[in-house]
């Protein structure tokens, strides 16, 4: 990238800066129909290093209720960095996040995921030694709160809550078409069908947020077209906010109503899929430029 | 061919989320059950004690009180994932426990007494799992192994552990239960056996509950992957420190039943050194981690086999007892190499594999 189009992405990320009044006519404007919702989640100015190396440098965006927000970059741009610093996992050097209409506090992973952050991940980080019926099940552990010694004794109130929990794990199962491979240890299912269950058990925290990263990485086209109806559908029947990062440009353009394009840490675009399609900055970035 | 497993077919959750779903499955345990907790024991009393003391003093109560501990340290090792080498110092705790409270209130109930040992020795294992937050897998073991001496060590220190005796041993002194001795010289082996049953099956029932609800599974989702376990809401502090307190619990229980019911009196660097806690690992390695069933079949296994072999090879093949000793030795080394080679799911994986195979039998396809 030469230093010209360098200077033009910081200046856009300024520009892009959002003004406090979230609903103001001046900020929906030119933001697509699905996407105008109250804000559900903001990054400000967050800046991440690991020592020397500057993994994220200067990236403001937001998430709004009931879109779907993608991710995207070229390899080593920052995508997963910025999922596992909204999780909660990095902590961001400079800036701030905004969830919910709160500025949030540094915190552990386990805090933001009660506070209703769901996430998958790139490579499946299922419960291998458990069934796909106990993997979903640990998706409700925040939800889940009768003592130890209730559950000890399996008495009155520990088992409603299994049971009550149950349930709603089951509608999961139904949703997700895994009926047969309920009780199935999920090291043993074949990999289109874990990806699966891993969304499922983010799906059972029932989040305000639910954070996918590359739900479709090494998948035929099949299983692809699975995943985009199950992510559609999520999105639709639950009303689930989701932000999801995909290297299938494909995929990307077609389900999401605004994409966020990174590359070396810095932000280099924002809009909907036409407007990033066409933006020269991104094209350089997927295609590379010559320096003259 | 009685034993089915299709055509059980369940109408409730409740009814799904059964210990054992398979109706003859629950009938086996409770006729083991029953037999285990009722016809043993009249068994025992109705023969002469001298004969009853042969089986139950070295096969039923070291069966029993191993199964409770290997149970303990499965829930640490086997379902949280935390590998740990105090199990034998944390039995002491336990011990002492039970020696300190019934030495001091000698009107306290056994049962409470017992209990509370655990509940001591829970309080211990949190104090020496803090570390497992920081550390991981070997130096997490490295640092239990501290513990397992650190505890004995202290037990034979200072004085107050043994109230000051002159030989540095506990003695657990005479102690009734609803008028029935369970403790010292004049406890009948039938009330031993019974006493410790009860704690076996009580504590077992309650283990088996835990790793099977919300409890267990964020122990689980630790010891599967702790980074996703908490990306998802679990709190590893919490999770460990739990896995730990509870894992105490039982192996303080056993500790106690170890001393005041089996050996009357202890030791400390002798009786809870640090072959204690490796033969308790290896029973849960052998037995199956992270399974109920295999911590019994792993107790009953490292109980029964240098008996069986001291039978084959001292009584049947004439050989010298030192010698025979070091063949024991050296067969219970292989043998753990084998199942971590070959099987480390052990034994209960064994049942489990064999149970698939005969389903098909005699026709594979």
């Amino acid at each position: 990238m030469s230093a010209q189009t360098k200077g033009a992405a910081i200046r856009m990320v300024h520009d892009a800066d959002a003004p406090h009044d979230f609903t103001a006519e001046n900020v929906l404007h030119g933001l697509p129909e699905r996407s105008r919702g109250p804000v559900v989640l903001e990054v400000k100015n967050i800046t991440l290093r690991f020592g020397g190396v500057v993994a994220i440098k200067d990236i403001s965006f937001d998430i709004r209720k009931g879109e779907i927000r993608a991710i995207i970059g070229p390899n080593g741009a920052g995508k997963s960095s910025m999922l596992n610093v909204i999780n909660g996992f990095y902590h961001p050097q400079e800036g701030e996040i905004w969830f919910n209409g709160a500025r949030r506090k540094p915190m552990k992973p386990y805090e933001i995921a009660k506070q209703g952050i769901a996430r998958t991940f790139q490579n499946i980080a299922l419960f291998k030694g458990m069934s796909t019926l106990d993997n979903i099940m640990t998706g409700r552990l925040t939800k889940m709160h009768t003592n130890i010694f209730m559950q000890a004794l399996w008495a009155g109130p520990a088992q409603a809550e299994e049971i009550e929990h149950r349930e709603k794990v089951e509608k999961i199962i139904d949703f997700l078409e895994i009926q047969h491979i309920r009780k199935t240890p999920v090291g043993r299912l074949p990999y289109g069908l874990q990806k699966r269950v891993e969304l499922g058990r983010a799906l059972a925290a029932e989040p305000d947020l639910l954070l996918l990263d590359e739900p479709m990485a090494g998948m035929n086209v099949e299983e692809k077209e699975d995943m985009c109806r199950f992510i559609l559908d999520v999105n639709e029947e639950f009303g689930t906010t989701i932000a999801l990062i995909e290297h299938d440009m494909g995929v990307v353009m077609d389900i999401s109503d605004r994409v966020v394009v990174l590359d070396y840490g810095r932000k280099i675009g924002d809009g909907t899929p036409d407007e990033v399609r066409s933006n020269k900055d991104v094209i350089d970035a997927y295609l590379g430029v010559s320096h003259d | 061919m009685f034993y089915r497993e299709t055509g059980d077919f369940k109408t409730s959750y409740s009814a799904d989320t059964q210990t054992f779903p398979i109706k003859l499955d629950r009938y086996r345990f409770w006729a083991i059950a029953i037999f285990a907790g009722i016809l043993v024991p009249l068994w025992i009393a109705s023969v002469p004690r001298q004969s009853a003391e042969f089986f139950v003093n070295p096969i039923l109560l070291p069966f029993l009180i191993f199964s409770l501990a290997a149970i303990g340290l499965n829930i640490l090792t086997g379902y949280c994932g935390q590998v740990s080498l105090g199990t034998g110092g944390f039995m002491a705790v336990g011990a002492y426990a039970c020696y300190k409270l019934t030495t001091a209130f000698p009107d306290l109930n056994l049962v409470l007494v017992i209990f509370a040992s655990g509940a001591i020795t829970a309080g211990v294992g949190v104090l020496f799992g803090l570390p497992s937050l920081r550390i991981k897998g070997f130096y997490l073991a490295v640092a239990t192994l501290a513990a397992q001496f650190f505890l004995t060590w202290m037990f034979s220190k200072f004085g107050w552990f043994y109230n000051n005796s002159a030989t540095g041993q506990i003695t657990m002194p005479p102690r009734e239960v609803f008028g029935i001795a369970i403790t010292g010289p004049d406890a009948a082996p039938w009330a031993t056996y019974f006493f410790c049953f009860f704690f076996v099956f009580v504590m077992g029932w309650a283990a088996r509950n835990l790793v099977r609800g919300r409890v267990g599974r964020s122990w689980m989702a630790i010891r599967d992957m702790d980074i996703a376990a908490e990306i998802i809401g679990v709190n590893p502090l919490k999770t460990k420190l739990s896995a730990f307190a509870v894992s105490s619990f039982l192996v303080g229980i056993a500790g106690a039943l170890y001393f005041g019911v089996w050996y009357g009196s202890a030791e400390p660097t002798e009786a809870f050194g640090i072959t204690l806690s490796f033969q308790i690992l290896f029973m849960i390695i052998i037995g199956g981690l992270g399974s109920m069933t295999g911590s019994f079949l792993g107790a009953g296994f490292m109980v029964l086999l240098p008996i069986l072999l001291k039978k084959l090879m001292v009584d049947m093949g004439g050989m010298e007892v030192a010698v025979a000793k070091h063949i024991e030795i050296v067969v219970v080394g292989a043998l753990i190499i084998l199942f971590l080679i070959l099987e480390p799911h052990g034994l209960a994986r064994l049942w489990q594999l064999a149970k698939e195979k005969l389903r098909l039998w005699p026709f594979p396809y």
